[in-house]
């Protein structure tokens, strides 16, 4: 039970109180640029989670076998190289060189998988893929996992479980922001918005708004932590 | 690959900071521009580290430019960026790391921002090191100028402060908030981008004004 709740609550607050584009401000560029239409944003949406889950996994394996402090895999391969078992083996400096080619390379192979085998898929959300490549969210989910992974005591380093709710809770929340973007944008089109706010302007304004309203959900959690686990 | 063409250093150095500013008018980077600016402290330092990450790393793709292949070349520039922003990223640990707390991951999210990348792309992939420098610090100081206001903007109205120092706050104000939590964020560039258009629009002959836009 506790752990049900656990993974409630983390979906609860990476999709909504710690929402990924209105409370961390991570993927804003698809934000502002993809969401005239809802069907487009959907699109996004869907290709944004896809894709964070995937690097999610692979962050998590590389984090837990061979970048954390004593890692098994890296200390492996130390020990087998003739080096001192007594030695802790610390990657850390090399996380992010590590996570930006595995996102980069993961959305290469995703591209080209989908596209040979899923062809309506690809058509629906292929064209955003080479794009997320340098979204933030992703390198920021990939960062989240590393902080709960690496350097933290071993009672409370994240399994696998954690990792994937956290993606998929972070692509859920993706999602949930920029569809709502684009219908108020789809409204937008017929109001008299002064020339200067046009574009981007006015988005920020309303995103400035929607973050407002997201702010109401902080507290949601500690309240739902009270009921379900009893602290 | 010849080095004559395309605008020269000076005029990338001056492009950068008005005409081409990378926040204002191309709307790139927008994540720390967001997120660093509650306060001026912490988004000049954000401008200190993209400096040194997009200079070094123009330098180096400019340095290399000859042997890059097309399909490859994305891949060369973030790792590229990578291994500077994990330099940057050590460097504050080592000695700014009550600043490296509060920046926290928008320091290694410097990696996937879009401004260095399109520096590269567009300018040190093609041009002379030289070229590419004064294309880095303009750029960077066009960033640095963008932050700033952001930050002014927030941090006055926020917390009544102007790099930790008391300006509204001395005059007895309290102080909104909501400016240095997110929403304050995403309304006062808003807001600042409108003003910049504006501006941009009232500067140009009327006749532009008759158009529809």
């Amino acid at each position: 039970m506790e752990y049900v709740a656990q993974l409630i609550l983390l979906v609860l607050s990476t999709a909504l109180i710690h929402n990924y584009v209105l409370y961390y401000f991570v993927g804003i560029c698809p934000f502002l640029g993809v969401s005239k239409r809802v069907d487009m944003a959907f699109g996004m949406g869907m290709a944004v989670t896809f894709v964070v889950t995937i690097a999610s996994l692979l962050a998590w394996l590389f984090t837990y076998y061979v970048i954390r402090p004593g890692a098994p895999l890296a200390t492996w391969v130390w020990v087998t190289a003739g080096g001192n078992p007594a030695t802790v083996i610390d990657l850390s400096v090399l996380s992010y060189l590590i996570y930006i080619f595995v996102i980069a390379s993961s959305v290469q192979f995703v591209e080209m998988y989908v596209r040979k085998f899923f062809p309506p898929l690809y058509k629906s959300f292929g064209i955003f893929l080479p794009l997320i490549t340098t979204n933030c969210a992703i390198l920021f989910a990939c960062l989240e996992i590393m902080k709960n992974v690496s350097g933290v005591p071993a009672a409370e380093v994240w399994g696998v479980d954690k990792a994937l709710v956290l993606a998929l809770a972070a692509g859920l929340g993706f999602t949930i922001a920029i569809v709502l973007m684009a219908g108020i944008r789809e409204e937008l089109e017929l109001a008299d918005v002064p020339k200067a706010l046009r574009g981007a302007a006015i988005t920020l304004v309303v995103a400035g708004l929607m973050a407002l309203a997201f702010m109401g959900f902080a507290g949601v959690d500690t309240g739902l932590a009270k009921v379900m686990i009893g602290h | 690959m010849s080095s004559t063409d395309g605008p020269t250093a000076g005029e990338r150095f001056l492009n950068g900071i008005l005409p081409e500013n990378p926040v204002y008018r191309s709307l790139l980077g927008m994540c720390p521009v967001l997120a660093v600016t509650a306060g001026m402290k912490p988004a000049m330092t954000m401008a200190g580290a993209v400096l040194f990450v997009l200079v070094m790393a123009n330098i180096i793709i400019s340095l290399i430019r000859n042997l890059l292949q097309a399909h490859l070349r994305i891949l060369v520039f973030t790792l590229t960026i990578a291994a500077f922003v994990t330099i940057i990223d050590r460097f504050l640990a080592a000695f700014m790391y009550s600043m490296s707390k509060e920046l926290g991951p928008y320091i290694p999210l410097i990696i996937v921002n879009c401004i260095i990348i399109s520096r590269c792309e567009v300018c040190s992939s093609k041009q002379r090191v030289f070229t590419a420098i004064a294309d880095a610090v303009g750029v960077s100081l066009g960033f640095a100028l963008a932050l700033a206001s952001i930050a002014t903007v927030r941090e006055l109205l926020g917390s009544g402060t102007w790099f930790g120092l008391p300006i509204l706050s001395a005059l007895g104000w309290k102080g909104w908030a909501v400016m240095i939590l997110p929403p304050g964020a995403f309304l006062a560039l808003g807001v600042l981008l409108g003003g910049v258009n504006w501006y941009g629009q009232r500067k140009k002959t009327p006749s532009t004004e008759v158009a529809k836009g």
